[in-house]
């Protein structure tokens, strides 16, 4: 049971990655990608590939499939983010079926359906991190999504969250300030790509091998209803709709009962999840993060600054100040 | 005085529908030029065209002697600099309909205007300048714009466009959807921004009299062509223009 408990942890840690990559992308950006088990495919693949038949460790090919991952987010977002709303979802959507069914077919490289195992248990300064210690393998996780977590933070906060949220209220008006939209949009883009990436590293280290079978769209869905359920624009939350999602796609083996849900409930639960809080909730389980930028003197956390600056800006005072 | 802006003989068209036939335009340094016309004749993608959204078929766009935008000549590629490098020329748009950032703040909306500004000392003092001179703003500095009237609205992106302290500011409809008191009131402070701040402006309004008044040229638009130019002094008292557009 505790053990079972620690599953949906590390499987929590793993797709919190991707979900706030995709929080980057869509709660950010506003823009509805559906690629993210794409990109978790290529990261799987390039540690399994390096891993097993090049011999290196598992944590040199991390920035490798993350480069990679966004290289090929790179490619597609050029022309396909001149897309909107439905026809992007549409585009994206494709792209990770294409990834998945080249991944399928490329004997050669990957093995086909019956996918690569024997992968080597990583090993970091002499230590074995062994995947069957749960709550090691979770330490490692966690320590992960933070890593991930402050990064992005810090990048939400920065001149490049204000851009991506500029462009996400209005396109046209953003470009005017001086925003390019084109720019902003690919590297957002790059980003979430390269976080499911990094996902996907972890999850091929955690499971020791690979197979196509596992980088359906329905763990896209699965990532977007995440993001959808914690709350757009806020990477906590997402952290939160991965662990809930997680919890409620296990439920029925946590409480011994899966022989009474058929698997494709879980797909029924999604589908109401995102179409309950579209009506009732839709800013999420914990809504928009409130704004803390660093530039501008616009926001900051210290009072006595904020105090100073109102009376800087008072009407009256400038002209005053300047005579 | 120089050109600041001209705009000659571009041609523009969506698809097989032509917009623009063939439009010149100049506005020296210092004027209020502006254009009118009715309903799809044309004024909205001269604008698009001006900061580069539309792509020009024939003609070119000129920014203080220097080409912005250029139709297709017969030798390579025309030179056109993207809609974000023309905010760093010092092109300024207040586009159709507002387009605020409705889920910011008025303060954070006043920020984003000056994003090209990395001086965060200029942008604290050009934000004070626009609460002084917008002072409704400054009461409303942290509310979320959307819950801003249209008239306070309109004032935001103005003060956000002059955020990034352009020397042409592109106006698109100030006046759209406005009580006639809001509309005199921005029309009022369109003046003092370009005789206090020394910004070339070009506008482009349905509502010619307030448009005529405000301006020293006008122009008149009507399906894609200039009909009509001259001192806006001398179009208000045009038969032509009385009849057609202001209702005598």
């Amino acid at each position: 049971m505790v053990n079972f408990f620690l599953l949906i942890l590390i499987y929590t840690g793993i797709y919190s990655l991707m979900a706030i990559g995709q929080n980057v992308i869509t709660g950010y950006a506003g823009m509805l990608s559906l690629c993210q088990a794409g990109f978790f495919a290529i990261g799987s693949y390039v540690t399994a590939i390096l891993c097993v038949d090049c011999g290196w460790n598992f944590f040199a090919t991390l920035p490798i499939a993350a480069l990679l991952s966004a290289l090929v987010g790179v490619l597609i977002g050029l022309p396909t983010l001149r897309l909107k709303g439905d026809y992007l979802a549409i585009a994206t959507l494709g792209l990770g079926e294409i990834i998945r069914n080249v991944i399928n077919n490329w004997d050669s490289l990957t093995n086909g359906p019956m996918g690569i195992q024997r992968i080597p248990k990583p090993s970091i300064l002499g230590i074995t991190i062994n995947p069957y210690n749960k709550l090691g393998y979770l330490l490692m996780v966690v320590i992960f999504v933070l890593v991930f977590y402050l990064i992005l933070k810090r990048l939400a906060d920065s001149r490049m969250g204000r851009a991506l949220e500029a462009i996400r209220e209005d396109e046209i008006a953003a470009g005017s300030m001086g925003i390019n939209v084109t720019k902003y949009k690919v590297f957002s883009f790059a980003i979430g790509a390269a976080c499911a990436g990094v996902a996907g590293s972890l999850q091929t280290c955690f499971s020791l091998s690979v197979t196509p079978g596992t980088y359906t769209f329905m763990v896209s869905v699965m990532v977007l209803c995440m993001v959808v359920l914690g709350g757009m624009g806020n990477f906590k939350a997402s952290i939160l709709g991965a662990f809930l999602i997680q919890l409620i796609s296990y439920f029925p083996q946590l409480v011994g009962l899966s022989n009474a849900f058929p698997a494709q409930v879980k797909q029924i639960l999604f589908g109401l999840i995102l179409i309950v809080m579209m009506i009732y909730r839709p800013q999420g389980i914990m809504g928009r993060s409130r704004r803390t930028y660093r530039w501008a003197g616009g926001k900051t956390k210290d009072s006595r600054f904020l105090a100073r600056l109102a009376e800087k800006l008072k009407p009256g005072k400038s002209k005053e100040a300047s005579k | 005085m120089s050109s600041m802006l001209a705009i000659n003989d571009i041609h523009v068209s969506y698809g097989n529908i032509k917009a623009l036939k063939g439009v010149s335009i100049e506005a020296q340094q210092g004027q209020i030029v502006c254009l009118i016309g009715a309903n799809g004749a044309g004024k909205s993608t001269l604008l698009r065209a001006i900061v580069g959204l539309e792509p020009l078929v024939m003609g070119s766009i000129e920014f203080n002697g220097e080409k912005i935008a250029e139709g297709r000549t017969e030798h390579g590629k025309p030179h056109v600099v993207l809609t974000e490098q023309i905010c760093a020329r010092g092109i300024s748009l207040v586009p159709e309909g507002r387009r605020v950032f409705a889920d910011m703040t008025v303060e954070e909306n006043l920020d984003m205007g000056a994003f090209l500004v990395r001086d965060k000392a200029l942008i604290i003092k050009r934000k004070s300048e626009m609460y002084d001179f917008f002072p409704i703003l400054w009461q409303r500095r942290k509310q979320k714009t959307r819950s801003l009237s249209g008239g306070e609205q309109q004032m935001m992106a103005i003060a956000r466009a002059l955020m990034s302290d352009p020397r042409l500011l592109l106006l698109d409809e100030p006046g759209l959807g406005l009580a006639p008191l809001v509309v005199q009131d921005i029309f009022s402070k369109i003046s003092i921004i370009n005789k206090e701040n020394k910004v070339t402006v070009f506008l482009v309004e349905q509502n010619a009299r307030m448009a005529l008044k405000a301006s020293d040229n006008g122009y008149v638009m009507e399906n894609g062509l200039i009909v009509l130019s001259d001192r806006a002094d001398a179009l208000l008292v045009n038969e032509q223009v009385k009849s057609a557009y202001l209702g005598q």
